[in-house]
């Protein structure tokens, strides 16, 4: 790698060292006197906040692998308890699974940086197509890793990608049974994605280092486009380019803490909260929002084979993207035609990413035709031709001529891209909600004790809806995730030891074998988990007509509804996540004694305002003065509702109150740290600018 | 070459997973007319539907040049078992399990991503290349068949 080097290390140990591995003064010149130009915007910090994503994926990764199970049967519950039985759990898999969507969200910056300043040109396209190889295989990883939690989207996500090879003339199939191991998407495709998902990270580490090196060979494309020529034009990477990249990473941290500590399952899609069931279909499969422009390609074109090809070339063309667009000037900012192509071709992308997210019909269909085509003509039609009719501006002479001609305007383009980014990102996210929706009347939003970056539960309300749940629901529902000695955890219902113990002997717990061989029952203890009330899904589903009951741990969690536009982008900021237990409540009071005029419902269903298809096999589980309560509030059902869903959203999300109360120390923590970041930086580069 | 293939065909179903899919008897008598059931043979859903008169007209009375991919309704039912129609569940588009008795033509509607197949299984509107696959199976009597 380049860059003058003048380490000489005084310590006679260390020169010992030097003379038989000289590491120290390669890191050196590779990351201290390494020269980095001095025009870099902070575009250019997202090559630090992807190396340093890498490494966090990577070392959550290999802690959730100590007690992750990967087993069709199996791997579901380990999950969930990690969340809720490992030490920190809950921030380690919030972590690493928000992490997947900033990583890809802050891939999709670098990249698109390099489309707008050219960095993919002459010298650097080796640079550039080691940085498609690092993005195919991030793809693979993230779809592997979604596979893992084995929840419905993880089943079917799997089933819908590892069928596009069926698609292949002949060998379609054997590529098919060879992936899955199997006759269908089972315990061995599990099995083999931990494997490669777990290997996958390293190569992208391997590949990685390829990129830095191909990157310090060439050096650093910049805003200008401008070789470096001399010393004014740069300015040593440590400590300036490090202090930036510090202060880029921890504002990146700010969002990503957002997510983990406030919003951890709002880049997630609910279904994934119910176990993998290959005799269901989810309404909607789709996939995480970082698939959906690929995926609305694939599904706009009515052939299948087709379909497949246009998808995997729409990434495989960016490898020849250096010999496609050939025009001297690297930077769009010199290019007054390439810049408007390019903002053109970001809002192809990001709609492109919205139809992913619709049902593929009528209107979506066309619009999704018309926008692959946008997508392949911007590398094969536009750059080409701009290439040859575009008459460039004048470029400055020198990086350092282009820092001193630098205006007030130039913070214009940052402004208007910012606000591209932002409403990018949410229409994406929205779409991947609307997706998920159904038509029905939406439940109402509710006031909940525990909504808002400083929730709570109300402990009074999970003690009753608690007594709710073993007088009502649990004749039919298990609540299987649930311990008797959760309910004397931290952030719970605040039971004593002694009150647990009683609470849970007075359960039946079937135990065994005993000496003799046999099953027998004992009293529960606080470690026993709640009883289901069915032997077997079978049994239950004999027992209710066809239907069986859910288990109701995650309920809260695995229920939700169209939020629809503007509203999703307000509930980022709001932290609104209440749709579950919204809808839980709506569902216990929706239910009608004569369906609508029009409406008929089959035979033993039962008619229900805010069920999806409204016929619903539950008969009306709560009716005022079922359950009396010790502390005098209201025996109504709207009061039930509210108390066992307050009850079955903490079942959901136990560590809620530890995870929002460290979301705040965190904040304070980083924001401090991100004005020091800012600051030191301001000082650093205070003589280059 | 050769040293690879080791490496490569270990990923295919292991001796267990082959032996678990071996054939499968199936009583059809508790299927009422225009009822139908779902198996499991190989991790595969099976639909085994038990046409209805009108079911059975529709399906042979369309022009074979208005089918996708075109097949008669005789050559997808066994001879004189017009009333039973076997198909693997697996919508050919991109593998989800289509609903039965649903969409415009009296016979599968996918979910995923909106393929219709009429009352014999054959691809009638949407992405789907095929008509659902009709797994191998005979009839052991008039009441039951073997599957695979």
């Amino acid at each position: 790698m380049s860059g003058p080097s003048d380490y000489n290390p005084s310590h006679p140990a260390l020169q010992w060292f030097e003379r038989r591995l000289p590491i120290l003064s390669f890191m050196h010149s590779s990351f201290v006197a390494y020269p980095t130009p001095r025009n870099l915007n902070y575009w250019w910090t997202f090559g630090a906040i992807l190396s340093f994503m890498l490494a966090l994926q990577i070392v959550t990764g290999v802690i959730l692998a100590m007690h992750y199970t990967p087993n069709a049967d199996l791997a579901f519950r380990s999950v969930e308890l990690i969340v809720r039985d490992v030490n920190y759990g809950w921030l380690l898999r919030n972590m690493h699974a928000v992490g997947a969507s900033m990583f890809f969200f802050a891939v999709y910056v670098h990249m698109f940086r390099g489309l707008y300043y050219g960095s993919y040109k002459e010298p650097r396209e080796v640079l550039w197509i080691l940085g498609v190889i690092i993005y195919l295989l991030m793809m693979a990883t993230g779809f592997m890793g979604y596979v893992l939690p084995w929840g419905q989207m993880s089943f079917w996500g799997a089933t819908v990608i590892t069928n596009l090879f069926s698609a292949f003339p002949w060998v379609g199939d054997s590529i098919v049974t060879l992936l899955w191991g199997g006759y269908s998407v089972g315990n061995p495709t599990l099995n083999r994605f931990f494997s490669l998902h777990y290997l996958l990270p390293f190569v992208i580490a391997g590949v990685v280092v390829l990129h830095v090196w191909a990157l310090h060979v060439a050096g650093q494309n910049n805003p200008d486009g401008l070789d470096i020529k001399t010393d004014k034009d740069s300015v040593p990477f440590s400590p300036h380019a490090t202090i930036k990249d510090m202060f880029g990473v921890s504002v990146f941290l700010l969002l990503f803490a957002w997510f983990i500590f406030y919003m951890p399952n709002y880049l997630g899609d609910a279904d994934n909260y119910i176990p993998a069931n290959p005799a269901q279909t989810p309404a909607h499969i789709v996939p995480e929002w970082y698939y959906l422009p690929f995926y609305a390609m694939l599904r706009s074109i009515p052939n299948k084979l087709a379909g497949v090809l246009v998808m995997f070339s729409s990434i495989l063309i960016l490898v020849f993207l250096p010999w496609l667009d050939t025009a001297k000037t690297r930077s769009c900012k010199y290019r007054p035609l390439a810049k408007q192509f390019f903002w053109i071709f970001v809002v192809v992308g990001i709609l492109l990413g919205y139809l992913g997210s619709q049902p593929p019909e009528g209107i979506y269909v066309i619009a999704g035709r018309i926008l692959t085509a946008c997508y392949f003509a911007y590398f094969l039609i536009v750059l080409p031709l701009l290439s040859r009719i575009e008459t460039p501006r004048p470029t400055p002479n020198s990086i350092a001529e282009a820092v001193l001609i630098k205006t007030g305007s130039k913070k214009t383009p940052m402004v208007s891209t910012m606000i591209a980014i932002m409403v990018a990102g949410g229409l994406l996210v929205g779409g991947a909600q609307n997706a998920r929706a159904q038509e029905q009347e939406t439940p109402p939003s509710l006031k909940w004790s525990f909504s808002g970056p400083f929730g709570k539960y109300d402990r009074g309300s999970l003690q009753r809806g608690l007594k709710v749940y073993k007088e009502v629901c649990s004749n039919c529902h298990s609540l299987s995730y649930v311990a008797f000695r959760n309910l004397a955890d931290p952030g719970g219902p605040g039971y004593s030891e002694a009150q647990v113990a009683a609470l849970a002997s007075e359960y039946k717990i079937k135990d065994g074998p005993n000496d003799q061989g046999e099953m027998f029952e004992r009293p529960g203890r606080p470690a026993d988990y709640f009883p289901s009330p069915f032997p077997n899904e079978q049994a239950a589903r004999a027992a209710n007509g066809g239907a069986a009951p859910p288990d109701l741990s995650l309920i809260a969690k695995a229920r939700s509804y169209e939020r629809g536009f503007p509203f999703f982008i307000f509930d980022f900021f709001t932290q609104f996540q209440e749709q579950g237990p919204n809808y839980v409540d709506a569902i216990l009071q929706g239910f009608e004694d004569k369906p609508p005029a029009g409406v008929t419902i089959p035979d033993g269903s039962y008619y229900n305002k805010y069920f999806p298809g409204h016929a619903i096999k539950m008969p009306k589980p709560l009716s005022d003065g079922q359950v009396t309560f010790d502390d005098g509030a209201p025996a109504t059902v709207p009061q039930y509702a509210h108390d066992v869903t307050t009850f079955l959203m903490w079942a959901a999300e136990p560590k809620m109150e530890a995870r929002k109360q460290l979301g705040f120390q965190v904040f304070v923590f980083l924001i401090i740290f991100a004005f020091l970041m800012y600051f030191t930086k301001k000082k650093v580069w205070a003589e280059a600018h | 070459m050769t040293a690879l293939w080791p490496f490569i065909h270990q990923m295919n179903p292991d001796a267990s997973t082959i032996a678990a899919g071996a054939p499968i008897e199936v009583d059809l008598s508790p299927i009422a007319d225009g009822q139908d059931i779902k198996v499991f043979w190989r991790g595969k859903p099976i639909y085994i539907m038990h046409r209805t008169k009108k079911q059975i007209e529709e399906a042979q009375k369309v022009p074979l040049s208005d089918l996708k991919d075109p097949a008669t309704d005789q050559s997808r039912v066994k001879e004189g078992h017009d009333q039973w129609l076997v198909v693997i569940g697996i919508c050919t588009h991109l593998g989800c399990i289509p609903i039965a008795h649903e969409g415009n033509y009296d016979g599968f509607f996918c979910p995923c991503h909106g393929s219709q197949y009429d009352s014999s299984g054959r691809i009638r509107q949407g992405p789907a290349p095929l008509n659902l696959a009709v797994p191998p199976y005979a009839f052991l009597s008039d009441s039951k068949i073997q599957i695979g």
